[in-house]
């Protein structure tokens, strides 16, 4: 226990001390070094950029030897990621038998940061919405920028499924405002924000 | 199971026929009882069993103990080590990158080393054997640890960790998940495989065994000529030609020396004389139709109209289809206008509108009653052979009971297992003859398929009879007789059933008259 911490703490002074560009690192309770507060603005040049997504690591007991896991606090709109309230990543090297123990946090989320500049719709968690990116540019941009107004300005909310049932139905509300394609985020954007 | 060992020690297809023989060798003359047989396919005894005409079912294959496969892998390795000059641990990785196909490796090898070794994860920088080492001011990069005096390990790529954590990261990758050929060094980006000989130095003991047996298995996995047995602690592989390609026409069936007989193309259990791409859907049907088809037949009736299935949920006869809008009686499946004022009783069954509906009827339920008239069959045999299974467990305390009681010897009472064995293998291909017979195209080989089946059904239905007597009757030695020709005539019966079947199967897609068709069955 007492060498794995040596390491998460090295880690998060790391990231704490030289974050990677555009990433803020807090710790979710200082007493637990295994779950972390991530807050990541948008890249610029991608539709994402302006917003501030939050989220959530958690690192598995015996880590580094298994790959911590990663979720989008924030609704986002984006081929690799889940597009509902669990968030979840597709990332080639946070999966099981690609994770190497060498790999660091400060690596994962660059790569995180990454993933929102430059989708991978070849290995998409939605396949619609990789689709979309594929041949509609211009509407999947529309979309991701809408979901950025609606969800990735407000103040961040680090809540994830079950650990609070304000936040769940509050983010449930949302998906069913927005489920409308088109008119949907215009005239929800007032309702969602809160 | 366990007395068959020495009869299955041989590995040919031939322990097909073995209850059989054994039953032939004790009693010592094999064809009293059978002179009104026909004559055309007698199974000889196994003294000229070499000259006999391979049966058309019959395939090659071969039993490999696991010294055997070990063997073998090292052959193997030991060529390559010589051919090009690596060492053994070396040609180990190499020869599993290329999933044992030596041939391949060598002729890629000796076009570009360099790029054969890069893939495989071996880099080419030479190094002396690996050890472990302790490196002053060393900090290890997973653990952070850098007290003094650390013992650490690097791979030949130079990523250097301490020996806790490797042994952490592989204890982690073997027991959690299931990983020995293709370990990587535990550094990100890297994809140098850890050889054998590093693995033996880092691998603690408690997990060594666990990785012999991992690596031991790619092997089998990976060669498509080997299957490992899969009965429950068995850890014989199967060696077969078989090609998948083929198994429309073949049912390759082996025997493990376990004991356990199983199909080489689908690891189901033996399924002769079905084709597995049969099987495969013949289960499947079962899996998703067979309790519906059941309530259905029970439950419901078609609209006369429309043919949508209809399950009355009121008292009311007076039913109106809720897809047609068809008004009718649900009692004589007449039209309900001319049921007249006689309301919620129906006396019309002499109506012609009624019968000709009710024809209509039976006629849209003919394959729905066909498919059970099959699945019922197939199914009271699956049953059967369970019940045959556990009057054979109480058979070997019948049979200690038998010694006692009429002063028989061990070998006497033998008769007993084998018409057991009989009955097991007999009902197994029963049952799958009618999963078979449900896809059978309609012509004269359907003719002699279903005598064969006939006679098949009727011996082993008889044997089963006899062989369920109180013990007071089994020791009567008329009976003995009669149960060990039975047993014979049963496997008799069994092999011709196979063989003409096996022959038609080849025959058909030879000459391209479908012998069966998914096509016909699926409408």
């Amino acid at each position: 226990m007492a060498t794995q911490n040596k390491r998460i703490a090295k880690e998060f002074s790391d990231c704490t001390s030289s974050p990677p560009a555009g990433i803020k690192v807090t710790l979710a309770d200082d007493s637990d070094l295994h779950k972390w507060h991530v807050v990541l603005e948008g890249p610029d040049n991608s539709p994402y950029t302006g917003g501030k997504f939050g989220v959530v690591i958690k690192l598995p007991l015996d880590y580094p030897f298994r790959p911590p896991v990663v979720t989008f606090a924030t609704r986002i709109y984006h081929p690799n990621i889940t597009n509902d309230d669990q968030g979840n990543i597709c990332l080639d090297l946070l999966k099981n038998e690609n994770w190497k123990p060498s790999t660091k946090i400060h690596g994962i989320l660059e790569a995180v940061r990454n993933l929102l500049a430059e989708p991978l719709p070849d290995d998409p968690l939605e396949a619609r919405i990789a689709d979309e990116y594929r041949s509609d540019r211009k509407e999947f941009d529309k979309n991701a920028k809408a979901y950025v107004q609606r969800y990735a300005k407000g103040p961040l909310k680090f809540t994830t499924p079950g650990s609070s049932s304000e936040g769940t139905s509050e983010k449930k509300g949302g998906a069913a405002a927005v489920g409308a394609p088109g008119p949907g985020p215009s005239s929800s954007s007032s309702g969602g924000g809160a | 199971m366990d007395t068959d060992d020495e009869f299955m020690s041989n590995v040919s297809s031939e322990d097909d026929m073995l209850p059989d023989d054994s039953d032939n060798d004790l009693s010592g003359d094999e064809d009293f009882g059978f002179d009104d047989e026909p004559d055309h396919y007698i199974i000889d005894s196994q003294k000229d069993g070499a000259e006999k005409r391979k049966a058309a079912y019959d395939i090659s294959f071969k039993v490999y103990q696991p010294a055997d496969v070990q063997k073998q892998q090292n052959d193997l390795i030991d060529e390559v080590n010589m051919i090009l000059d690596i060492s053994k641990e070396e040609a180990a990785i190499l020869l599993r990158h290329f999933r044992w196909n030596k041939e391949r490796l060598i002729e890629d090898y000796m076009d570009r080393p360099g790029k054969v070794l890069d893939a495989a994860g071996l880099s080419r920088s030479s190094a002396g054997p690996p050890k472990m080492q302790v490196i002053p001011d060393f900090m290890c990069d997973i653990c952070c640890e850098d007290e003094p005096g650390l013992e650490s390990f690097a791979l030949k790529c130079g990523h250097r960790y301490c020996v806790h954590c490797y042994r952490h990261y592989l204890a982690q990758k073997i027991r959690g998940e299931g990983e020995a050929a293709r370990i990587q060094c535990p550094s990100e980006g890297c994809n140098l495989i850890i050889d054998a000989r590093s693995l033996d130095i880092l691998v603690t003991p408690d997990l060594t065994e666990r990785y012999h047996e991992l690596l031991h298995r790619t092997y089998v996995e990976d060669k498509e000529t080997l299957k490992w047995c899969p009965a429950p602690d068995c850890q014989n592989a199967i060696e077969c030609a078989v090609k998948k390609k083929d198994l429309d026409k073949v049912v390759p069936t082996v025997t493990c020396l376990c004991g356990h007989r199983f199909c080489f193309g689908c690891i189901l259990n033996d399924h002769q004389p079905a084709p597995c791409e049969l099987v495969k859907r013949w289960l499947k049907k079962c899996a998703d139709d067979s309790e519906t088809a059941n309530w259905i037949s029970a439950n419901t009736k078609e609209c006369p109209k429309c043919n949508s299935t209809i399950e009355k949920n009121g008292g009311c006869n007076h039913m109106t289809c809720r897809k047609c809008k068809h008004e009718f009686c649900w009692m004589c499946m007449g039209l309900w206008s001319e049921h007249g004022t006689s309301w919620y009783n129906c006396n019309r069954y002499e109506e012609k509108s009624g019968t000709d509906a009710r024809d209509a009827q039976a006629r849209s339920r003919i394959s729905l009653e066909r498919y059970l008239h099959y699945y019922n069959r197939y199914a009271n045999h699956e049953q059967s052979a369970r019940l045959d299974k556990d009057i054979y467990h109480k058979t070997e305390k019948k049979m200690v009971q038998l010694q006692k009681e009429s002063g028989m010897s061990w070998i006497e009472v033998q008769y007993l297992n084998s018409a057991s064995q009989a009955l097991q293998t007999c009902r197994q291909t029963l049952m799958w003859t009618y999963a078979f017979a449900f896809y059978l195209a309609r012509n004269n080989l359907t003719e002699i398929f279903e005598d064969n089946q006939k006679d098949l059904e009727m011996a082993v239905e008889a044997l089963s009879e006899m062989f369920e007597r109180p013990i007071t009757e089994l020791a009567d030695p008329k009976l003995k007789v009669e149960i060990m020709d039975k047993t014979s005539y049963c496997n008799k019966r069994r092999v011709i059933l196979l063989d003409d079947t096996a022959q038609n199967l080849a025959e058909g897609m030879r000459t391209r008259i479908s012998f069966w068709s998914v096509r016909m069955a699926n409408k």
